[in-house]
């Protein structure tokens, strides 16, 4: 069953002759365990179409269901909570708090959800020490490279068990290689369970996902299909 | 891809037999590069015949010989990796080809010629990421090769963006219409030809 499911969702801004429509009639899945990309220009509607799917925003029109529930089900403050327990949001510009060490910063949604301060910061180290950090947990996000700073944004993204994870051009800032870093972090966490969206316009970073979406103007206007084997691959290529 | 430097390359580690340069050949280019064994052969005995090579002597023939790099077979090595690829005339390239046609036909959605390369591209990169999953396979060569061909496919898929954002913009009278015809640049001297 999917984990995330969008169904019809439109979104319009303004009002008359001002009116834009930033999303039209979307339809999106995204089972547990899996990564879907959504790529697309700027302006397509990408963003949109992730903060509606966090419950960041509401859709004029249309239905999201997190983990088999609507959202027009639920209170605010139960959208609050599934905000704090179940999904995880990266984004470009990490938006960590600078005067909250990488440790405070990954243990902060845990303790805000009421995880008593030690259990948080257990929690917190491990899932750091995990991502190759362990040396940088007690450094402030401006002590940090940018790649670490993302790393650190992941951690808190996906600590306490979440099962959905949301990011925005994660890798937006970093050179290839700690984009790569990104994306293999993303991708461990679907191993582990989570369903997680990409949205991105950069194809390199797109091409780490399950199944890619193409937006363009508010609309799904493509996906790509399931990959073949590595294995069949390689003995497919033309030169071989 | 040229065998002859790198057979060059590969003996310039010191003496070695015909079948192990194949293995060779093959385990540093990610075996995405197959090679066979004739191609080995015919290869080694025209850099021999160029006084690039010399077989071993002392070693029978067969599929056993051995081959050592001559000193001009090291200045030719030396000379080619120092020497760029020819990229001074942009290449004929179909997809640039196939969206220009498009975009010149009546009735054809540009767009949506866009789209099926756009798909066709990012689900090779796929493809190849894929293969960055499995880190028994991955080792320093094989991920050079697959980031050169992810490099490559990318700048299609930029291409292809940045094409679309320029229609979009050209219909919107932003940009200035599409002439008739498109002349290529023609180069007009070859750059970075060896000094």
């Amino acid at each position: 069953m999917s984990y995330l499911e969008l169904r019809g969702i439109t979104k319009v801004y303004g009002e008359g002759a001002a009116e834009v429509h930033a999303l039209s009639g979307v339809d999106l899945s995204v089972e547990a365990g899996s990564l879907v990309a959504v790529m697309g220009a700027s302006g397509s509607g990408k963003s949109t179409l992730l903060t509606i799917a966090g419950s960041l925003e509401d859709a004029t029109t249309g239905e999201v269901s997190v983990g088999g529930r609507p959202l027009s089900s639920m209170s605010r403050n139960v959208k609050a909570q599934l905000r704090r327990r179940s999904i995880g949001y990266v984004f470009q510009d990490y938006n960590l708090l600078a005067g909250l060490s990488a440790v405070e910063n990954v243990a902060l949604p845990l303790e805000l959800d009421g995880t008593s301060a030690r259990k948080a910061q257990a929690a917190a180290m491990e899932v750091l020490e995990e991502f190759g950090l362990r040396e940088r947990v007690s450094h402030y996000p401006d002590q940090l490279s940018g790649g670490e700073r993302q790393r650190v944004a992941i951690a808190r993204a996906v600590v306490g068990g979440r099962q959905l994870l949301l990011a925005d051009e994660p890798s937006g800032a970093l050179d290839s290689t700690n984009g790569e870093a990104v994306m293999r972090l993303i991708l461990a966490a679907c191993h582990r369970g989570m369903a997680a969206v990409v949205v991105t316009h950069d194809a390199q970073l797109a091409s780490w996902a399950d199944r890619v979406v193409f937006l363009r103007d508010g609309r799904i206007v493509d996906q790509t299909l399931p990959a073949e084997t590595a294995e069949a691959f390689l003995t497919d290529l033309p030169n071989r | 891809m040229s065998v002859r430097h790198a057979l060059l390359a590969l003996l310039s580690e010191g003496p070695k037999y015909g079948l192990q340069l194949r293995q060779e050949f093959e385990l540093r280019t990610g075996e995405v590069w197959p090679l066979n064994v004739g191609q080995v052969y015919t290869t080694l005995q025209r850099l021999e015949r160029d006084g690039l090579v010399e077989s071993d002597e002392s070693l029978e023939e067969g599929p056993q010989k051995g081959f050592h790099i001559t000193a001009e077979g090291a200045a030719e090595l030396s000379q080619w990796l120092r020497t760029p690829p020819d990229l001074s005339s942009p290449p004929r390239d179909e997809l640039v080809i196939k969206v220009l046609v498009a975009l010149e036909l009546p009735g054809v959605d540009v767009h949506a010629v866009v789209q099926v390369h756009r798909r066709y591209l990012v689900e090779l990169m796929q493809q190849w990421t894929r293969l960055k999953e499995d880190e028994g396979r991955f080792d320093l060569n094989f991920a050079l090769v697959v980031d050169a061909e992810l490099f490559r496919l990318d700048s299609l898929v930029r291409w292809l963006d940045s094409a679309e954002g320029r229609l979009k913009r050209a219909a919107a009278g932003v940009d200035p219409p599409a002439p008739r015809s498109f002349p290529l640049p023609k180069a007009r001297r070859k750059v970075g030809s060896p000094r």
